[in-house]
């Protein structure tokens, strides 16, 4: 039945129809995002046990992180997170110019993004809290709000807060290189699109790009609450 | 295969009720997290980021109106997850519990 | 008839290298990681070949202990990441998957040329690691070992197994989506072959598990990169953490390695059996249910470690459920031969080798799984010999059953049957000699990874050595024909086993599109009862087997 349709440059020959081709490629980017789930989820699973083990030295840890810049990231990437929707709804409208503009406007979200998390490795770099032979980090119980106290604690404390910033460390950065990526993609999407390369019948490419952003999105969702939202009150 | 057809394409209002959803519920968790609520508070942080990231995959994401694989792909990555966080702090939960004798 | 003799193929359609290096013809794809896995199937032979020669004497003999340590593990992550895990995935599944299905190719043809550069990328850093120094860690990585104290270039190899663990995950997201996407008309899913169901599986393993190992292993080497002490115990770091995230994967990664060749296995039998596979929808879910269960019993590997107890019981447990689909495959292959036209052909011969060892790995695996026994086996020889019946007596068993099965399709040429015959018989022998008296010597007390043993412990060590040699010769010989038949075979024809399967009703070798019109489905899967399902239109002259 496929043989009736009109053979359109899009259709690669191994497919019978544009929608058989739309079909593998967004279950195959779905895959893709599974796997990712569980890259990340292998970071998520180290970092929950030892937050478990080492509740106290983590939240004091935490507590050193700015809030501020943590929400204020969240926002950020939840409105490039609508901006990406609306490309991708502009490419399923076919608005050429709104698909840029849409484009345009994520990736200056992400590099807004981008800069406060560097603004915060560097506080943390001035702080001497970049884990590695340059760690330093002296425990001062009399000013946590943390119910720990110097006989109460581990005898490792400081250790373990080396351990908190590893993770931070290492949790953010696989983000931020996820976001680069991403904004690569969108790159190579605006020059497409300038050039008419997509359609009604053929986005495939803007929709793809779009589901791995929102799942971007998702790891900062969790890594937000998880990593700067311990014990606050 | 054809009687898929055109994509389902969301009416703008949808969109931005969602991205009104998303900021409220970031400002919610940062503000719980600055009340006491015990063992509670993890728990009130993971169950807000789970019910944001599923109106993400919902509507942003258009599993809403997506075929069932598409759906069981989405819900396969998080349940292993799940599974693999749960056997692993089986081990580190329960480690306490046998006690070890101080000297042979 | 005469015409088809000069009819173009995937072959001899262009000639250049380039059209080679650069194909997205997924059946030239497959021959590229056939040559590649070879490659690192005879370097991690080589390496085995001369530890064995170590262990013929209780005191040191040719090698320092340093050499040693390097060589088993040269040997150990050569043949997991870059042989058995791509085996018959990347080769057989890539050539023969979308035309099972009845496709003209993967889903994603771009993507699988990727697969073959990244893995061949991450297998040249492993082959760097092990060039500059080598590695001294063993194929598991354990930290803290590995994180901190080892002083080989364990880096270069973490980043070469990371590397390559994208190919596979590259190759089991195009067969998924291919699978579900580009069935031919009729093929419905209880109509597909027992090898699309167990590669379904296996996907789903590969892709839910791969990034696991992928992101334990990048975080080694980050630890050794930055030294930001992820598993150091002097921050509080947890080394059996590691162990955790190694075996989420690890252990998901031998049914990676063995249900592909469970797959090939039920081709092999209900072939020769000329029979439909007996209980063919209960084969099709156990391989599911391994692929899913298989997730959960990675603790076994860690009884001795400082795992709790009841963690361990939980483990051991889920391990033992884990049988019961491995057994409903077995119990049904054999119902299959039972009261089926038995013949003994080579293909056949490595399908009964791999049952009768599968059986002996698979039953000492559930040895192993008890934790009482656990601990008095654990890191002996017992473990050695059992996971060699499971994955050289297995899945080797199975990828050269296979080779042999689909090499008139793959090549157009048949091999000297006489010859596979023997060989059988010699690679049998060969590995029952190499590891059987592993178990006893295990069980005797004969820890893994020592090249210094006591002397009751020589004449078991010498049998294995001497096993090993036949094992080579046995592969020596395999060698030889293959190659021979390759250039002076006798044509094969289109169906030379007279096979049910679309694979068999395209020419050998098929052409660029696999198929000249795009089949269509009327049968189930193994109807050997259907006589048109395994026609085999051979030319006069030409020589069929039988
Ligand atoms: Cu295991």
């Amino acid at each position: 039945m496929a043989d009736g349709q009109a053979h359109t440059p899009n259709l690669a020959h191994h497919f019978d129809s544009m929608d058989q081709q739309r079909e593998s490629s967004s279950l195959g980017m779905w895959l893709f995002l599974a796997q990712e789930v569980m890259f990340f989820g292998g970071l998520f699973v180290a970092y929950g046990v030892y937050r478990f083990k080492y509740q106290e030295a983590f939240a004091v840890a935490s507590n050193h992180l700015s809030v501020a810049w943590g929400a204020f990231n969240t926002v950020v990437l939840i409105c490039s997170s609508l901006t990406m929707a609306l490309a991708v709804r502009a490419a399923q409208l076919g608005d050429k110019k709104r698909i840029i503009r849409y484009l345009v406007a994520t990736i200056l979200l992400a590099s807004l993004f981008l800069g406060v998390k560097g603004i915060e490795y560097t506080e943390k770099y001035h702080d001497q809290l970049v884990p590695g032979p340059t760690f330093q980090y002296e425990p001062d119980f009399d000013q946590y709000a943390v119910p720990v106290t110097a006989e109460t604690a581990h005898p490792n404390f400081a250790g373990h807060v080396h351990l908190f910033y590893s993770f931070y460390f290492v949790m953010t950065g696989m983000h931020a290189l996820h976001m680069v990526i991403g904004i690569g993609l969108m790159i190579w999407l605006i020059v497409k699109a300038q050039r008419d390369r997509f359609s009604r019948e053929y986005y495939a490419p803007v929709e793809m790009t779009g589901l791995y952003w929102h799942f971007v999105d998702i790891v900062w969702i969790f890594l937000f609450p998880l990593v700067y939202l311990v014990w606050r009150h | 295969m054809s009687e898929h057809g055109q994509p389902h394409i969301a009416p703008l209002k949808t969109y931005l009720n969602v991205f009104a959803a998303l900021m409220a519920l970031t400002v919610l968790t940062v503000g719980v997290a600055y009340f006491d609520l015990g063992a509670m508070n993890i728990l009130v942080a993971v169950t807000i980021a789970c019910i944001k990231a599923y109106i993400v995959i919902l509507y942003f994401m258009h599993v809403k109106y997506s075929a069932r694989i598409i759906w069981l792909t989405a819900a396969a990555g998080f349940i292993w997850f799940v599974l693999m966080f749960a056997l692993t702090l089986a081990d580190y939960a329960t480690r306490g519990w046998l006690p070890f004798p101080e000297a042979w | 008839m005469s015409a088809q003799a000069k009819q173009e193929n995937y072959l001899n359609a262009k000639h250049t290298v380039a059209s080679w290096l650069f194909s997205l013809d997924h059946k030239r794809i497959a021959l590229l990681y056939l040559l590649t896995i070879l490659l690192f199937f005879v370097l991690g032979g080589i390496a085995a070949m001369l530890f064995r020669v170590e262990l013929l004497t209780p005191g040191p003999a040719v090698m320092e202990s340093e050499t040693y340590n390097r060589l088993f593990t040269m040997h150990g992550i050569t043949m997991i990441f870059f042989f058995l895990i791509p085996s018959i995935p990347a080769v057989l599944g890539n050539f023969l998957l979308p035309i099972m299905l009845g496709a003209k190719d993967l889903a994603f043809p771009r993507l699988n040329l990727a697969s073959w550069y990244v893995f061949t990328f991450g297998g040249l850093l492993g082959l760097g690691a092990i060039i500059f120094g080598g590695v001294d860690t063993g194929w598991t990585f354990y930290t803290p070992y590995s994180s901190t104290y080892a002083n080989s270039q364990v880096i270069l190899a973490a980043l070469g197994i990371f590397i390559a663990g994208f190919a596979s995950i590259m190759t089991g997201l195009n067969f998924i989506v291919t699978i579900h996407k580009m069935r031919a008309p009729g093929l419905t899913w209880f109509r597909l072959p027992l090898f699309v169901w167990s590669h379904y599986a296996t996907s789903i393993i590969i892709i839910l598990g791969t990034p696991v190992v992928a992101i334990t292993i990048l975080l080694v080497a980050i630890e050794r990169i930055f030294e930001v002490g992820i598993f150091d115990p002097a921050l509080g770091g947890d080394p059996v953490l590691f162990q955790h995230l190694f075996w989420f994967y690890s252990h998901p990664a031998v049914y990676i390695m063995i249900l592909p060749g469970m797959g090939v296995i039920s081709e092999i039998i209900a072939c020769f059996s000329r029979k439909r596979i007996f209980g063919y929808p209960v084969v099709a879910l156990s391989s599911l249910a391994i692929a899913i269960l298989g997730f959960f019993v990675w603790g076994h590997h860690m009884f001795v470690s400082s795992q709790s107890m009841y963690a361990g019981m939980i483990f051991s447990i889920l391990s033992f459920l884990v049988a019961i689909p491995s057994a409903i495959k077995v119990f049904n292959w054999v119902a299959t031969m039972y009261g089926g036209s038995v013949k003994l052909d080579t293909p056949m011969l490595y399908a009964l080798g791999f049952l009768g060892l599968f059986i002996i790995g698979g039953l000492t695996g559930l040895f192993l799984a008890t934790m009482a026994v656990n601990v008095h086996v654990h890191d002996t020889y017992f473990v050695v010999a059992h996971f060699h019946y499971v994955m050289v007596g297995g899945m080797v068993m199975a990828f050269f059953g296979g080779l042999h099965f689909w090499w008139p399709k793959i090549t157009g040429k048949l091999f000297p049957e006489l010859l596979g015959r023997i060989t059988v018989v010699i690679i049998f022998i060969g590995f029952n000699l190499t590891f059987f008296p592993q178990f006893i010597v295990g069980y005797l007390g004969m820890p893994r990874r020592y090249h210094i043993y006591p002397e009751e412990f020589q004449f078991l060590h010498v049998l294995s050595t001497a096993g090993a040699s036949v094992l080579a010769i046995g592969y020596m010989l395999m060698a030889v024909y293959l190659l021979y038949s390759l250039v002076l075979g006798p044509k094969a024809s289109r169906n030379p086993w007279k096979a049910a399967g679309l694979e068999w009703t395209t020419p050998s070798p098929p052409p660029t599109h696999n198929f000249s019109e795009p089949p269509v489905v009327k049968f189930e899967a193994y109807a050997y009862d259907e006589e048109e399902v395994y026609q085999d239109d051979a030319e006069p002259g030409d020589k069929g087997h039988g």
